[in-house]
């Protein structure tokens, strides 16, 4: 077999970008879709320590920490919304989460 | 075969792992396998017998001579029982649970270092993989709460995860403030990984609990505290006691499935117990290497494990000897009387191979000598831990859950943010003191030059 | 330009990346699990199989010579946030959602939209396949903390300097203290979004 590449990291990574998109693109459940909303930030990040490791410096593994600080921050902040706004609604749907419609 | 012989070469040093050698490395982690699987036999006994007898009573006396058969009997009982599965559990989880428990307990054996080469690998990342895949025995507890479909082990799980993530933060800022004194060497380079630290110790000449007295006392008080509430047991075992919300998470769970979550446990306690040697006990050092230092002190201390397995004969011996000589305990004597003989004969083979491997040289008497050296002082410190343990189990009442959450954010939290903040300020303190001669020099310039 | 640049790569006597078994194995482990994390009714079964994406991701992380970030992300990704994410679902999961349809009117043009951006990525790698080297050299692993440690904290951007000589700012210690305001405000947010009476 071919030898692995920082290429086959791009494709792998790639492929769960594309995963991630469709999970936030077409479930109904909200929490499914943070998640997927996850899945897209771990692509990006296997996709800069694959960079990382092939110009030989630091800087993509600096700044994957960085997106991992932020994801689970941003992931703390959306289901603090979430729990608030079940608490209104009881609800977990996106399509009844649709207060601003008239 | 090359690979098998070509690490008992005594210019190969370290670990297996960072040989490259996969084959010893396996054979590394069968060995620490059933280690831990020994361990966790021999806990569940002492832990019986110590509770009996911190309670005035005996404890198991029937199934082998001073029930010294009782876990092996339990571990039958456990397995021949019938396996439940709540109706409208989901299975799948339901079964997955307690093996993510025993992965995360487990796993975390890779990196402890039984000795300067004693390890199955030596990461760069040393405790931080220790620490991260240990919490992640919560996900175990959460998901076998969830998957049993009822209220009293979904409110176990809820409160027990909320407990061990609360005190995870109280433990991992005591363990940074024992990674800032690794960092007090010439190059002020720390290093994370286990054997580093112990390393540190040994070339600081000092172990850490020692160190800037008291902050490392603290730090080391710190993470006991943590590691029992970690462990879930007492006085932090308000979620799975069995006075307590009927047992908790594993209420539903029995037979096999219930033995996997109490090997995770004791695992999940050695592994904790072998942080805390490592950080601050001077994890393989013997005690005092640098005040009684020398061949003679070498040959005494390295006496003490064919000396501790001899005393534990002679207990046992004695043992058998005191007991009533009556025909209906003519087996349980022989029984004991063999177990002595056994624990005599490995104290003899270890001083056997401690007076052999004396000269100190690269001989293969000399190399078995000073592993089971290191072994047996880390397992000594850890088996002091263990037994913390049960004296805590024996010697206090519970938590109540409002007051555990209390102790973990408003207690520890901050003293060991204090730790934490003094530790750095004391490693740095030459710079801290020119800098604010520096600034006071600045300032009197200012107000010279206003006037 | 990219020719010359693989060649000097090639002649550096670099070493292969990853063991193949190790990257197959893992890869197919990260994308099946992907897979699981979107499909699956039940949202615990979902959140079971993204633990399962982050350590197969962690692991690839190993695979690349960068085992701090590996360590963070099991920490702060598989054993924070996705305890946080199966508290939440616990709180707010109720019996219908299950029962629920799971995907919502707009899937097709969902999934065609996201096989477009497949085509695109794999468009883009299959012509730029030329740029990417076979054989890297190798970071030193055994040191990879220490080199974070510095290219967060000290050594290399050489602008406050402490009087024995040791530096304390690095390229990175400004987006460190950002980060750390973040988790100041995402915690404040947190814990006030979720209150009952503000």
């Amino acid at each position: 077999m071919a030898p692995i590449t920082p290429l086959h990291y791009l494709v792998v990574a790639a492929a769960l970008f594309v995963l991630g998109v469709v999970g936030v693109l077409t479930r109904r459940n909200v929490v499914i879709i943070l998640m997927s909303i996850e899945l897209i930030l771990n692509a990006v990040n296997l996709n800069l320590v694959a960079f990382s490791r092939m110009w030989g410096n630091l800087h993509g593994q600096a700044f994957a920490i960085f997106i991992v600080v932020d994801a689970a921050a941003e992931a703390a902040v959306g289901l603090g919304i979430l729990i608030a706004f079940f608490r209104n609604k009881e609800t977990i749907n996106v399509d009844e989460i649709d207060l601003l419609k008239w | 075969m090359n690979a098998l012989t070509s690490y008992l070469d005594p210019r190969v040093t370290g670990t297996p792992g960072s040989a490259g050698n996969e084959l010893w490395a396996f054979i590394y982690v069968f060995v620490i396998f059933a280690g831990v699987a020994v361990v966790v036999l021999s806990m569940n006994w002492i832990e019986r017998k110590a509770l009996a007898h911190f309670q005035i009573r005996l404890g198991p006396m029937r199934v082998g001579p001073h029930g010294l058969l009782q876990p092996f009997a339990d571990a039958l009982k456990l397995m021949l029982k019938e396996d439940i599965i709540p109706a409208e559990a989901d299975a799948v989880v339901f079964w997955i649970a307690p093996v993510i428990g025993l992965l995360a307990a487990f796993t975390v054996y890779i990196v402890i270092p039984f000795g300067p080469s004693q390890a199955v690998t030596d990461m760069n990342i040393g405790i931080l993989f220790m620490l991260g895949v240990s919490s992640l025995g919560v996900l175990g507890i959460v998901t076998a709460g969830w998957a049993s479909n009822s209220h009293y082990p979904l409110i176990g799980a809820l409160r027990s995860s909320a407990q061990m993530v609360s005190y995870e933060v109280a433990m991992g800022l005591a363990v940074v403030s024992a990674l800032l004194m690794t960092s007090l060497n010439t190059t002020g380079m720390g290093t994370l990984s286990m054997i580093g630290i112990v390393q540190a110790q040994q070339q600081q000449g000092i172990w850490f609990v020692f160190q800037f007295f008291p902050l490392g006392l603290i730090a080391m008080a710190i993470f006991a505290i943590a590691m029992v509430a970690e462990t879930n047991r007492a006085p932090f075992d308000l979620p799975e006691a069995e006075s307590e919300l009927t047992a908790g998470f594993h209420t539903e769970y029995s037979g096999l499935r219930w033995s996997l979550f109490m090997l995770g446990e004791y695992a999940a306690m050695i592994a904790v117990s072998s942080i805390a040697v490592t950080l601050w006990l001077g994890g393989w050092m013997r005690p005092f290497p640098n005040w009684l230092s020398g061949q003679g002190w070498e040959f005494i201390f390295s006496l003490f494990p064919g000396l501790t397995f001899g005393g534990l004969a002679l207990i046992a011996f004695i043992g058998a000897a005191r007991m009533p000589a009556h025909a209906y305990y003519r087996i349980q004597r022989a029984g004991l009387a063999a177990f002595a003989a056994v624990l005599g004969l490995i104290a003899l083979l270890l001083l056997a191979i401690a007076v052999a491997g004396r000269a100190n040289d690269t001989s293969i008497a000399a190399r078995f000598r000073e592993g089971i050296d290191y072994v047996y002082w880390f397992m000594l410190k850890v088996a002091v831990f263990m037994y913390l343990f049960i004296w805590y189990r024996a010697t206090w009442p519970r938590y109540r859950f409002d007051q555990l959450m209390k102790v973990g954010w408003k207690v520890l939290l901050p003293i060991s943010l204090g730790v934490l903040i003094l530790t750095a300020m004391t490693a740095l303190r030459q710079e801290l003191w020119e800098l604010a001669i520096q600034i006071v020099k600045a300032i009197w310039e200012m107000i010279r030059n206003v006037l | 330009m990219n020719q010359a640049f693989v060649n000097s790569a090639l002649n550096a006597g670099a070493a292969p990346i990853a063991t193949t078994f190790f990257f197959y194995m893992l890869a197919a482990a990260a994308v099946l699990s992907g897979l699981l994390v979107i499909t699956r009714r039940n949202a615990v079964h979902s959140a079971l199989a993204l633990i399962v994406t982050l350590l197969s991701v962690a692991g690839m992380y190993l695979m690349l010579y960068a085992p701090f970030v590996a360590g963070v992300q099991i920490i702060v990704y598989a054993g924070g946030i996705m305890v946080l994410f199966l508290f939440v679902i616990m709180l707010v999961s109720i019996e219908t959602t299950v029962k629920d349809r799971q995907f919502n009117r707009m899937w097709p043009i969902g999934l065609v939209a996201a096989c477009l951006l497949l085509a695109i990525f794999m468009g883009a790698y299959s012509k730029g396949k030329t740029l990417v080297p076979d054989r890297v050299a190798q970071l030193p692993e055994a040191s990879n903390t220490q080199a974070i440690a510095s290219a967060l904290y000290g050594d290399v951007v050489k602008t406050i300097q402490f009087p024995n000589g040791r530096y304390v700012m690095g390229q990175y210690t400004f987006a460190f203290e950002i980060a750390s305001l973040l988790l100041l405000v995402a915690i404040l947010g947190a814990v006030i979004m979720t209150k009952k009476r503000i």
